[in-house]
């Protein structure tokens, strides 16, 4: 058996030595489901052709699966680069030094509130999460998260252990309250009726009255980008969205993107986070993946600018404190709810 | 000459067990030590008396008892019609019966999601559902072996019908009952998909809480130390089944023709069979109907092709079944060859991947199948996977028979002058020929339906169909939703055709489940 193996093993090497200098680059990207879904050939169609540097995408399930997946292949990375790692789940990969660092020569581009306090990974997008509404059976949302409380019966929000958007809609109310007032905030929800989904999908379609939802509730956590999608998508057209931001209370999601340590191309996956802030690739994110280019060069589309407003006083904790807090906070809310 | 002879009966020939043990241990065994040795530190042991922890526990046992409990309730009734009554579309029922066992866990749930709200009620009748099968076939092998004419005697000798069944066919039946709870206990306790999506994050199994201590929380210590606790349950379960199959090894009759219903029994056949097909089939109904505006076969992005799923889909399904028929058949003979203490370990070995958590295989293969090959990137890990996963039913299958065929049988062929492989050739093959064609067909449908560690070494080019549903469900939009549907509908009609060629196959003849 293991001379077997041996032989297997001076087989394969060997032809992995015979191929190498014929062989021009094929670089891995991981990413999580939702970014790997919406590529296509074109995606990296000008990076190809501009380095002859071949993209291939490893869709590796949702932001947390990913992370763990890269965490535990460290020794032996699947994929050249990361992205989609976002602040809730970086401090996790920084502990356990999955990346290498490196600047981008495109870095005077990037918004500077979202540029994180280490090189080792590079902002590429951001969202932001927001309570949205419905316009036809609410004229008169909720202005603030203070008032929430009373439209609690007309809410629906997501699980936060389940996902991602329901997460961060606890870490608004946690930054807002603080570890003292949070859960008391939470109760006063709970007590006068909100419905919790199990994740974005289900709020938003399922329960959620306004736009493509089926439901009957005029209020959701969901993101600022929702309403130009509503426009974009909607059959037959229409020229104003049918549902709206409330901008108190949003929370910014930043994607990351990071070469992984122990690549045999560290200069090419550098290349490629560079192609990946470049105006040409971050103009197609907000149509592509409806969410917003980090780079601060880049215009918007005219449906984001008309139906979306990026909120200027959006929360973000910090990815230290969230590793540290989050089991028991999460424990702590699903006790509230239990 | 003694010594040839000799030579035929020693069907532990070490061969036997090469192939099977290699493949356990390095697929099963070395990820999952990996895994544990990866994430074991000490005191992880000591979280699990957390209440969090504690309370998911308690709940994954009191579900697994209730759920096993109301299975057997609601599956006896159709067991007995199935396995006592020849009627036309038999087949057919037992087919429909048999298409929730194979359905991933995601599309019954989502299923379950437009009959009723969230909570335990749903996640017990969601196991009900996907569990009758188990008992149907389990049971009903043995059932329609027993010999009718024992209860004919104890109705002459002046039994009431009910004290015939009572003091006759149940403690015949007792074994397999048994055997069968075992299995569905395992497969509940287990529960995952279905109590993520139905226990809407408050109800949590272990399984469950593993998926969450190490996917959201990233503590893979506890999701281990969770994942140890969960095995020594799987261990105890498994325990307990095989003591018991071990028991139904008695002589039974062989086959008789099955009478039709007569007069008021036949009534009472229709209404049975029409209640349980009326009931299980309910959330089907569910699925198609949310499947209207889902028949598009047309890719809705480069990695979520269908018509590619559900060619991998085949294609994995077949290269599964070939590879588990093989294992399977070898592992069977040399289990069944043996009463020793090593062969029964080896037979919970095999059955130990089903009740292992999904999460475990999953990142205990990313941990440790670089090595002699990198194995982790390729689609070669989906169907060798699956394999690892249908390898038990082949074994189930095969087994008993293979106990079955008296010694003497072998010893006089051997006497004679065969050669072992004549002696298996002549003697064995065909008496487990049919059994094994049944247990590859479940071996196949495994394939199809797998879900929990297919999703951890899929990738865009080796989708399969329900990793393709659960990609689709997580995507904005009703037209994903009612693709993912339609898909699940694919799956049900793929599982039904296999179904069906197995009982052509099967005839009247029993394997365990």
């Amino acid at each position: 058996m293991r001379r077997f193996a041996v032989l297997v093993v001076i087989l394969f090497s060997g032809l992995a030595c015979a191929d190498q200098p014929a062989e021009p680059v094929t670089l891995t990207l991981m990413g999580h489901d939702s970014f790997a879904d919406a590529v296509d050939e074109t995606t990296f169609a000008a990076f190809t052709s501009a380095t002859g540097i071949s993209v291939e995408v490893l869709a590796a399930g949702d932001a947390g699966a990913m992370v763990n997946q890269a965490i535990l292949t460290k020794d032996n990375p699947l994929a050249d680069v990361l992205f989609g790692i976002d602040d809730t789940f970086l401090q996790r990969g920084l502990d356990e030094d999955i990346f290498e660092s490196f600047v981008s020569e495109r870095l005077a581009d990037i918004r500077p509130e979202l540029l994180p306090a280490t090189d080792f990974v590079t902002p590429v997008d951001f969202g932001d999460v927001c309570l949205n509404y419905d316009k036809e059976a609410l004229t008169t949302p909720p202005a603030t998260l203070d008032e929430l409380p009373e439209f609690a019966d007309q809410l629906v929000v997501e699980d936060p252990s389940l996902s991602s958007p329901g997460l961060a809609f606890l870490l608004v109310t946690i930054e807002r309250y603080g570890e003292e007032g949070w859960q008391d905030y939470w109760r006063e929800l709970r007590d006068n009726g909100v419905l919790v989904a199990a994740g974005w999908t289900e709020a938003y379609y399922g329960e959620f009255s306004g736009g493509a939802g089926e439901g009957t509730r005029p209020l959701v956590v969901s993101y600022a980008s929702s309403p130009p999608v509503e426009v974009l998508f909607s059959d037959p057209p229409v020229t104003e969205a049918p549902t709206g931001v409330i901008t108190d209370g949003c929370y910014r999601q930043t994607e990351f993107a990071g070469i992984l340590a122990g690549t045999d191309h560290p200069e090419e996956a550098g290349t490629l986070i560079d192609f990946m802030l470049s105006p040409e690739f971050q103009a197609t994110i907000p149509l592509t993946w409806f969410v917003y280019p980090a780079n601060s060069t880049v215009e918007l589309p005219e449906v984001f600018v008309e139906h979306s407003t990026v909120p200027d006083n959006a929360i973000t904790v910090d990815p230290e404190i969230i590793e540290e807090n989050r089991e028991r906070w999460l424990t702590e809310w699903a006790d509230l709810f239990a | 000459m003694a010594d040839r002879v000799g030579r035929s009966l020693r069907l532990t020939n070490w061969w036997v067990w090469v192939l099977p043990a290699a493949f356990l241990g390095y697929l099963f065994l070395y990820p999952v030590f990996r895994m544990l040795g990866y994430s074991l530190e000490a005191g992880a042991f000591g979280e699990l008396t957390r209440p969090r922890v504690l309370s998911s526990t308690w709940f994954t046992i009191w579900q697994a008892l209730v759920s096993t409990v109301l299975t057997l309730v609601a599956a006896v009734p159709l067991t007995w019609v199935l396995s006592r009554f020849n009627f036309v579309g038999k087949s057919l029922v037992r087919a429909l019966v048999t298409i929730p066992f194979v359905l991933p866990t995601v599309v019954v749930g989502a299923a379950f999601l437009g009959l009723m709200p969230r909570g335990v009620g749903a996640i017990l009748a969601a196991h009900v559902f996907f569990n009758i099968a188990v008992v149907v076939r389990t049971v009903g092998g043995v059932w329609s072996r027993i010999d009718r004419k024992l209860e004919d005697a104890a109705r002459v000798l002046g039994a009431s019908p009910l004290r015939a069944a009572w003091s006759v066919t149940f403690p015949l039946l007792c074994p397999a009952l048994f055997s069968a709870a075992a299995i569905v206990f395992l497969f509940c306790f287990a529960s995952f998909g279905t109590v993520l999506i139905l226990g809407g994050g408050r109800l949590r199994t272990i399984e469950v809480e593993i998926y969450q201590q190490a996917v959201n929380f990233g503590d893979l210590p506890v999701a281990a130390a969770l994942a140890v606790l969960q095995l020594v349950f799987v261990v105890i379960a498994l325990w307990v089944s095989s003591r018991w199959q071990r028991h139904t090894n008695i002589d039974f009759t062989a086959e008789t023709a099955l009478p039709k219903p007569q007069g008021r029994q036949g009534a009472v056949v229709a209404l049975i069979v029409s209640l349980s097909l009326g009931l299980l089939s309910l959330p089907i109904w569910a699925l198609i109907r949310a499947s209207f505006g889902g028949w598009s076969f047309s890719a809705p992005g480069q990695s979520l092709d269908p018509l590619r799923a559900v060619g991998n889909s085949l294609l994995y399904s077949c290269i599964a079944t070939v590879i588990a028929t093989v294992i399977g058949v070898l592992a069977a003979r040399a289990i069944a060859a043996s009463r020793s203490r090593t062969s029964s370990l080896f037979d919970t070995g095999l059955m130990l991947p089903l009740g292992t958590s999904a999460v475990t295989v999953g990142f205990g293969f990313l941990l440790a199948l670089d090595w002699p090959v990198d194995l982790r990137g390729t689609s070669a890990l989906v169907p060798l996977a699956h394999a690892l996963l249908a390898t038990p039913f082949v074994v189930r299958a095969a087994l008993p028979l293979l106990r079955s065929i008296r010694p003497q049988l072998r010893e006089a062929a051997a006497v004679l002058g065969a050669s072992p492989a004549r002696v298996w050739r002549e003697i064995d093959f065909p008496i487990v020929a049919r059994a094994v064609m049944v247990g590859a067909g479940l071996a196949a449908v495994v394939s199809l339906g797998e879900f929990g560690a297919t999703s951890f070494v899929v990738r865009p080019s080796s989708v399969t169909v329900p990793t393709l549903i659960f990609r689709l469900l997580g995507r904005p939009g009703t037209a994903s939703y009612a693709q993912a549907m339609a898909l699940a509908v694919v799956l049900a009609a793929m599982t039904a055709v296999i179904v069906l060629v197995i009982d052509r196959l099967r005839g009247e003849q029993a394997g365990t489940f």
